[in-house]
């Protein structure tokens, strides 16, 4: 994985002083809280119900065992001892005393992370597919070039008052296990007719209170333009999205109200221009960061076969796996959502456990899915057992990978300020709900995710199923949404009708997984009985 | 980094304190009126781009521009940012101010968009100022600034770019 060079660790640096100073001069009055309040948003420090936030970056997703070590000691000295996995491949921590967030900084910075624009209306952390240069079915590893751009996104100073949050994710497989489409930039590496790479650029996607789809505006973007040509989609951005109105401020209102043509139009002519300007990185930079993303060291010829002779193993394998494009290795995904629990969460020992399985089984890295789930990338299958026993020992061996209890959920009301519900009860009576009699086996793939507002931090709309917590004359109210998907076929979800109190809608919920038992055709998961039948039966018995 | 040369108040084009200055000519004393006026006074020096102008419609006129100052009636409106780099990428050389909610931590990202003068609504701490114009030891992409990005440094690309 990348490794900062002295350059890296500098900049890493000056900016946990600059985080110093500026927390000094807050409280020593210099900068009113609306100054600061930017000033520490860029530095992942939120304001909560009950005490700040900090969201560190985990770039591209991509953890070392020493960094999810450094984020356990974190969790033990600054927090409760636990934090929170989230949708945008981060982890956050929700009870952190100002003062000290320097310092957490500063911890940060030893094991080469930061918390740099992991919040306020900037370039975000670069995301990514969970399996990147794992996967048996991606074209390159994506990792080289989320990276590329979170240099060139770093502290760029055209791009750090944007009209909003920016968004950028980077995959290189036609599955798409990152949301990309739904992103402000989504990004496919691809290869043209002519077997080269390049770039597939989708803008405008994103979810929110006014979800969209991207639309592709570039087919093929050479790489060696990359940058060049991210540079002109942010600009054409902050001179013309919309400030007038935060809520119709992203770049999704920008492209829908020009028209993705007239945007396309706009960035080319921006484009060729900033191609004039020599903007674009020396190609040996990309070579240079490639090099950290080689294959590991695989053992050639080891045993490609699993004992599934302990069947809770078996059952593991088969919802918690995925190939490796090495033969004797597989991806083995770590559930946060154990039943009852809190989705992303993870204690400090949790932590310390899965980093020193990393280490051992899987060279050194982690992941973090989009999912709120973590991956162990690259474990022999002749490991796979042990792992398994040892995360099943420490309450991590939950099978229920992309299942209804393996729920996406915003920290909602019990923890966020911007909410009108809770999501983590909710989240809770589900997973009980249907993991009792193992219905959530029976039910198979069923993606459900829950926000506690409509800002869908949750990603409701793209969930098989979703939940948007809404205020309902001073009541918590759950609306119902089906047919939503963030994979390839990516599609929004729709609203059922009148919403439901906190039982009343895991009621609900049963209801509708009962039209599709009934209803499904050999092999289809929910969402494809959904788009075959319609939302009529379900209607009908989640209303009649 | 060129000396920040102290002006006094009267100095300031069109009534704006200029607090911190990155050049050594003259200040121009002529009143910064707006693009639409710019344009259509031809013998105008001085022009003054609020955040929904578009910068490119002085570019066929750099030839007389000596002054562009470009206002930020809010510190949280980045289109200036867009504004600086686009006159400077057009090739102006002339001064290019920031004038309005101009705050401490600001005040790097300005400068390497290209403005060379700025003048705060409120004065700046003097001391923290120049702290934040010394903040960064690297850069990690091209702006309109002279500093070389971090990924020509690695690669021994040591000269200044175009951009």
């Amino acid at each position: 994985m990348y490794k900062y060079d002295h350059y890296d660790q500098a900049m890493v640096d000056a900016r946990v002083e600059e985080f110093r100073d500026q927390v000094r001069r807050r409280i020593e009055g210099h900068l009113t809280e609306d100054q600061f309040k930017s000033l520490r948003l860029m530095n992942g420090l939120y304001l909560q119900l009950h005490a700040y936030m900090l969201r560190v970056a985990v770039p591209y997703g991509t953890l070392s065992s020493a960094q999810m070590r450094a984020l356990a000691d974190i969790a033990d000295k600054y927090d409760r001892g636990y934090g929170h996995f989230t949708t945008r491949q981060n982890i956050q921590y929700n009870w952190i005393k100002l003062e000290e967030a320097p310092d957490i900084l500063a911890d940060l910075a030893k094991v080469e992370m930061h918390a740099i624009q992991t919040s306020g209306n900037c370039i975000r952390n670069i995301s990514s597919d969970q399996y990147a240069g794992a996967a048996a079915d991606e074209e390159v590893d994506p990792r080289p070039y989320a990276e590329l751009l979170r240099q060139w996104s770093t502290f760029h100073p055209e791009f750090l008052t944007l009209p909003r949050k920016f968004k950028i994710c980077v995959i290189a497989s036609e599955q798409d296990r990152a949301a990309m489409r739904l992103h402000d930039i989504g990004i496919r590496i691809l290869r043209n007719e002519a077997g080269e790479l390049g770039a597939r650029f989708y803008v405008g996607g994103g979810m929110g209170r006014t979800p969209m789809i991207a639309p592709v505006i570039r087919d093929f973007v050479p790489l060696d333009q990359l940058i060049t040509y991210s540079e002109a989609c942010l600009r054409v951005y902050n001179r013309y999205g919309r400030r007038d109105n935060k809520f119709k401020a992203r770049i999704k209102i920008l492209v829908h109200e020009m028209g993705a043509d007239e945007y396309t139009r706009q960035v080319e002519e921006e484009f060729a221009h900033l191609l004039s300007q020599g903007i674009e990185p020396p190609t040996a930079e990309l070579e240079r960061i490639r090099t950290y993303f080689q294959d590991p060291a695989f053992e050639h010829g080891a045993l490609d076969a699993l004992d599934r002779s302990d069947p809770d193993f078996a059952l593991w394998v088969d919802r918690n796996t995925m190939a490796h494009k090495q033969a004797g290795y597989i991806n083995a995904t770590i559930s946060l959502k154990p039943v009852g629990g809190i989705p992303g969460d993870a204690s400090a020992d949790q932590m310390r456990l899965m980093a020193d399985l990393a280490e051992r089984y899987s060279f050194d890295e982690l992941r973090v899915t989009h999912a709120q789930n973590i991956v162990l990338p690259h474990v022999r299958k002749a490991d796979l057992y042990e792992v398994w026993k040892q995360l099943d020992q420490a309450g991590l061996g939950t099978a229920n990978i992309d299942q209804i209890d393996d729920i996406i959920a915003c920290p909602g009301l019990d923890y966020c300020s911007l909410a009108n519900a809770r999501s983590i009860p909710v989240a809770q009576k589900i997973s009980q709900r249907f993991a009792a009699g193992g219905k959530a086996d029976a039910l198979g793939e069923l993606k459900l995710k829950i926000s506690g507002c409509i800002n869908a931090c949750g990603h409701h709309h793209a969930g098989h199923i979703g939940i948007l917590g809404v205020d309902r004359k001073g009541k918590e109210n759950y609306q119902l949404l089906l047919g939503g998907s963030e994979a390839e076929d990516t599609s929004l979800g729709k609203i059922t009708g009148p919403g439901f109190d906190e039982d009343g809608i895991v009621d609900a919920i049963e209801r509708a997984t009962d039209v599709y038992l009934r209803e499904r055709g050999e092999g289809e998961r929910f969402l494809d009985t959904y788009r075959r039948i319609g939302m009529e039966p379900f209607k009908e018995a989640i209303y009649g | 980094m060129a000396e920040v040369l102290p002006l006094p108040s009267e100095g300031a084009g069109s009534g704006d304190h200029v607090q911190f200055r990155f050049r050594d000519d003259e200040p121009l004393m002529d009143p910064a009126v707006t693009v639409d006026a710019f344009i259509d006074q031809t013998n105008a020096t001085a022009v003054r781009v609020e955040p929904g102008d578009d910068a490119r419609k002085l570019l066929p006129h750099l030839g007389r521009i000596g002054l562009v100052e470009v206002n930020f009636p809010a510190f949280t409106d980045g289109r200036g940012y867009s504004v600086a780099r686009i006159l400077r990428e057009a090739g102006y050389a002339g001064e290019l101010r920031a004038v309005g909610d101009v705050l401490i931590d600001q005040l790097s990202q300005m400068k390497r968009c290209g403005f060379d003068a700025f003048a705060p609504d409120k004065p700046l701490d003097e001391t923290d100022a120049k702290a934040a114009f010394d903040r960064w030891p690297h850069v990690y992409q091209p702006a309109a600034d002279a500093r070389v990005p971090i990924w020509n440094l690695r690669h021994g690309r040591n000269q200044e770019q175009n951009g």
